[in-house]
Formats: C-alpha cells, sequence, structure tokens
C-alpha cells in the first residue's frame, strides 16, 4: 500500500497526464458536490439520475459532427427535461414515469447512434469514464462548467435557497421558478459533460448524490453543508483516482466506490443521525432507567 | 400626492375564478384601505385561500383583476412591501437544513435584493422578529424539528421581518395555543396600530376577531357582507346564521347531484 502511494506520487510529478486527470476529477467533485446538494434537496435525484443519461444522443451526434460535446450534451439534456414535463402535465402520467420513459428512450438511442459510427471502445469510455485520458480541452471545459457554477450558486445563493426551501413562499415573492428549475436542468447537463471523462455517464448520478447525501447526514445548515459535500466530492476524486491508476480500475467505478464508503461511514457514526450512536445512546439510556 | 394616498393597498375588481368546472369565486369585489385591519371569514371551502392566492398573484383569475398600492398585480414588483403566511405554512421541504434563525432571515431577500447579503442591521431585525413571536430560544434549531405550532410562528416571523406595508395570514393561529395566539393577535392590533400596518386576517374565529379587525368580509364563493366591524357586529347575530347555515345547505346540495 504505502509502495503504491509512493509510486502514485513519483507518477503524479512525471506524467502530465496524471496531472491533467487528478486537476479535472478535484474539480468535478467539487462541481458535482454543490449541485448535487440542491438536487437532493429539491427531491430531485431521479431527475439528476434521468438528465445525465439522456445527454448520451447529444454527446454521440456531437462526436459525429466533430464538434465539442459540450453543445450536444446540453441541447438534449434540456429537450428531455422539457419532454418529462410536457408528458406529466399533459397527460395522466406521473413525472416519476415520464423521467423513466423518457431517459430510458434518449439513452437508448445515444447508444444505437455510438454503435453505428464508431468502436464500442468510445461507448465503454463515455459510459464509465476514462480519466486518465483526460485532454487538454477537457480540462478547460470542466474549468470553464466549474467556474460557472460557482459563479451561479453563489450569486443566486438565496433565490436557490428560498426555491428550495420554500416554493410557494418563493413564488409569492416574484421568483420564476419554473425557470429556476429549467435553469438547474441546464447545469445538470453541464455537470454530467464535466464529468463524462472522469466518472463517465452511467455514474455521475452517484457524484451528484452521495457527497451531498453524506454532508446531509453530518448539518442542520445548508451552507455548511454545501461545502462539505465539495470536500467530500474531492475526497472521492483524489482517492478514486488512485485506486483507479494503481490496480487499472475504470476511474468512475473507484471514485463512486470511495464516496459510497464515505456514505457508509457517516450512516453509522454521524453524531447527531448515525444509528452507531443512536443505538449507544438507546443503550445507556436503558441502563440508566433500569437503574 | 393625494391621489397615492388614497390608492387602496389591495382592490379586488369583479374577480371570478375557477379550478376546472367548479366555480370557487363568483364577481368578488372587494377593497382594502391602507391601514386598515380586515377580518376575513366565511365556512370551509367558501374560497378564502384562493382569493388570497389571486391578490398575491400566485393564482390567475379567469375573469376581474387585482391591484395591490394601485397597480395591477401582473405589474406589481414591490413585493418587499407585501409578507403572507400561507395557511399550510408546513408545506415546506421538511427535510431541508435551515436553522429558525435562517428562515427568518429568508423574509428578508425580497428587500435585500439580488446579488446581496444580510447585513449586520438585517440580523438585527431577524432577532426582533424571533423575539415578537417568542421564539428566540429556538433560534439555532433545525426548523424540521421545531413542533407544528412553533413551525408557524417561525413562519409568522419571517413575514414581519421585512416590516412589510400589508400583511396577509391566512389563519395563521392554527395548531397555536391559546394563550400564543390570544398574544399574536395582541401584536397583530399593535402592528396595525404603532407601526400603521394593513392587515388582512383569514380566520375562522369569529369572536375573538371581532375584538380586533377594523373591517370584515364573509365570503362564500361571493361577498356576503363587507364592512366594518361595527355593522357587523350589528347585523351578525342573524346574518352569520344564515350565513353559515345557507353554506350547509350547499353542502348538501352538491352531494345530491354526486
Ligand atoms: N388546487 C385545487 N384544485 C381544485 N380545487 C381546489 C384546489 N384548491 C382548492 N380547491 C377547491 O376550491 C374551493 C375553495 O378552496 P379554498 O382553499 O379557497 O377554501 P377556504 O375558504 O380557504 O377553506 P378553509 O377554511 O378550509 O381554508 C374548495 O371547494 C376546494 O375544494
Ligand atoms: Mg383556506
Amino acid at each position: 500500500m504505502n509502495m503504491n502511494m509512493i509510486d502514485f506520487f513519483e507518477a503524479l510529478f512525471q506524467y502530465e497526464f496524471l496531472q491533467k486527470a487528478l486537476f479535472t476529477s478535484v474539480m468535478v467533485g467539487v462541481i458535482c458536490g454543490i449541485v448535487g446538494c440542491f438536487i437532493i434537496l429539491r427531491g430531485m435525484s431521479l431527475m439528476g439520475d434521468a438528465i445525465s443519461h439522456a445527454v448520451l444522443p447529444g454527446v454521440a451526434i456531437s462526436y459525429m459532427l466533430g464538434i465539442s460535446f459540450f453543445f450536444g450534451a446540453v441541447i438534449t439534456g434540456v429537450l428531455t427535461a422539457i419532454g418529462i414535463g410536457y408528458v406529466s402535465q399533459n397527460s395522466r402520467i406521473k413525472h416519476d414515469m415520464a423521467i423513466g420513459i423518457m431517459f430510458t428512450s434518449m439513452f437508448a438511442v445515444g447508444i444505437v447512434i455510438i454503435t453505428l459510427m464508431k468502436s464500442s471502445a468510445d461507448l465503454y469510455h463515455i459510459l464509465f469514464g476514462n480519466v486518465l485520458a483526460v485532454r487538454m480541452s477537457d480540462m478547460w471545459i470542466t474549468v470553464g462548467i466549474g467556474v460557472l457554477v460557482i459563479g451561479l450558486v453563489t450569486l443566486f445563493y438565496k433565490e436557490l435557497l428560498v426555491s428550495t426551501f420554500d416554493p410557494t413562499m418563493a413564488q409569492s415573492y416574484g421568483l420564476p421558478n419554473k425557470w429556476i428549475h429549467y435553469a438547474l436542468m441546464v447545469v445538470l447537463t453541464m455537470v454530467t459533460v464535466a464529468s463524462l471523462q472522469t466518472v463517465g455517464i452511467v455514474l455521475v448520478v452517484a457524484m451528484l448524490i452521495t457527497p451531498a447525501a453524506t454532508a446531509y447526514l453530518l448539518t442542520n445548515r445548508l451552507s455548511v453543508m454545501i461545502y462539505l459535500s465539495a470536500f467530500f466530492g474531492i475526497i472521492a476524486s483524489v482517492f478514486g483516482l488512485y485506486f483507479s491508476f494503481i490496480y487499472n480500475l475504470a476511474s468512475g467505478a473507484t471514485i463512486v466506490l470511495v464516496s459510497a464508503f464515505m456514505f457508509a461511514m457517516a450512516f453509522f457514526f454521524s453524531p447527531s443521525q448515525g444509528l452507531v450512536w443512536k443505538a449507544l445512546k438507546a443503550r445507556k439510556n436503558r441502563a440508566e432507567l433500569m437503574r | 400626492m393625494e391621489k397615492k394616498l388614497k390608492n387602496p393597498a389591495i382592490f379586488v375588481d369583479d374577480l371570478s375564478f375557477h379550478y376546472g368546472e367548479k366555480n370557487v369565486l363568483e364577481h368578488v369585489t372587494m377593497e382594502v384601505k391602507q391601514g386598515s385591519f380586515l377580518g376575513l371569514v366565511g365556512p370551509n371551502g367558501s374560497g378564502k385561500s384562493t382569493l388570497i392566492k389571486c391578490i398575491l398573484g400566485l393564482l390567475k383569475p379567469q375573469q376581474g383583476s387585482v391591484s395591490l398600492f394601485g397597480e395591477k398585480v401582473q405589474k406589481f414588483n414591490k413585493w418587499e412591501k407585501v409578507g403572507y403566511v400561507s395557511q399550510k405554512a408546513n408545506s415546506f421541504n421538511t427535510a431541508f437544513p435551515a436553522t429558525a434563525f435562517e428562515v427568518v432571515s429568508m423574509g428578508l431577500f425580497g428587500k435585500v435584493g439580488l446579488f446581496r447579503f444580510l447585513k449586520s442591521s438585517d440580523k438585527e431585525k431577524v432577532w426582533d422578529a424571533l423575539k415578537a413571536v417568542n421564539m428566540e430560544a429556538f433560534a439555532n434549531r433545525n426548523i424540521g424539528e421545531l413542533s407544528g405550532g412553533q413551525q408557524q410562528r417561525i413562519f409568522i416571523a419571517r413575514a414581519l421581518v421585512s416590516d412589510p406595508e400589508l400583511l396577509i395570514l391566512d389563519e395563521p393561529t392554527v395548531g397555536v395555543d391559546i394563550e400564543s395566539s390570544e398574544s399574536f393577535y395582541k401584536m397583530l392590533k399593535n402592528l396595525h396600530r404603532e407601526n400603521k400596518m394593513t392587515l388582512v386576517l383569514v380566520t375562522h374565529d369569529v369572536g375573538v376577531m371581532t375584538n380586533y379587525v377594523t373591517d370584515v368580509a364573509c365570503l362564500n364563493k361571493q361577498i356576503h357582507f363587507h364592512g366594518n366591524t361595527k355593522e357587523f357586529e350589528e347585523s351578525s347575530s342573524e346574518n352569520m346564521s344564515a350565513f353559515y347555515g345557507h353554506h350547509v345547505h350547499v353542502i348538501h346540495h352538491d352531494h345530491d347531484h354526486e
């Protein structure tokens, strides 16, 4: 293990590709952590899953046209979000059903397009991430998206807070809930694009939900939750990358496993919510009652 | 100048509203003068909450219009002048990580404006509002961990904190114990007298309410009575029973048809 660690650091100093990979995955950890807080608090975990999958055809078509997959992804992501809203508002189909139908269809379309046009190696990398192949341009896209996301959340923190906490009140303040929702969908597609190389489409949602959920177990304040969540995102990215490099595993999988491990720790040992402390406390109380 | 002073805080003009096929409000016309304190009463399902939501622009009436301070509600943009406590204030996101203090400070966001943050003078206001509803001790508690009545008080504080000119309360004392609701009414009276705040209070507490309000409106799809408290009390004994009695009749009627 120690040997591996030294190898890793040596390689880190030696290889530019690894530096790029580390930098990109840390950035992804931060933005997924931040955006994830709003996704889980708005009860949109499933929507996050849907949008991240639904960008696949956009990514595929962008590849085909030789343009940055950023544009294709945002277009298909937003179209899917609008489609889901349209279907659930104009029929008896419930919201979760609409989500399930729309995103799987989009995902299937994406798989067909990619299989038709290129080798399946590309598909594998898009789906599961290949952080060690991060190009300079990918890195800059991620940085750009990161700056944008952090900027937007800082500028509109109050608006996001109110519309997430109490939509009715937000509306009575004249806040456009609907636009905030769609803006968040756009951000979600951008986050997916940013995460494409590191965790891949299939597992992006884990990076959105797991670090945020871990933070949620540990604090009662949104601002603290956001910082914690971003911090857990970074830890997951760094250690995930390490395991991916040392054991030659798909980076998406290792990153997600590290964040799942952190969640498990918080779940059992969090001071206020942790199951272990709760059980101990209950035992102590019982013991005191017996006396 | 004089014209401006005379603008009513709320003017509802021939407003009708229906949910789908169901008529909820019919030709409602109502004026709330600045500085008055209106009690809005009516049986369950009579459309009080719906009328309030139309007034706040949360629902769009199919017919008629609403003006706030002389401006059509669609164009009205000084929402910091208006405080609102909704009937189901606990329809908020209970799992949200926010302290009572933070929830109250959200009431200032309309006033603070975009891109700016709370100053220390704002924090003072939040404490004042918490004091007004007797909840200072709970400032750092998570909102989801308070009792229903305590949450309701926090939401009242949130409406008070921005020092609105018009405060609309939809059954604010439901779930608040008698003692607290009494001190709450006194606080409202104080706000009305001292701060010249215009108040609209939806309530079923007809007996208690008349001790505090200046005007009364009775609503049941239509406005059945709209006048000052004195007129209301003079006419009330026979009016009210007829009013509520009529409603019971309507319910039976509906059931017969279904
Ligand atoms: N979202 C909705 N969709 C359809 N009908 C509704 C909706 N909200 C309210 N209604 C109906 O409109 C009517 C008026 O409801 P409203 O909530 O305005 O009554 P209210 O006077 O506030 O009653 P309460 O005293 O119980 O609060 C009721 O018959 C209700 O069933
Ligand atoms: Mg009501």
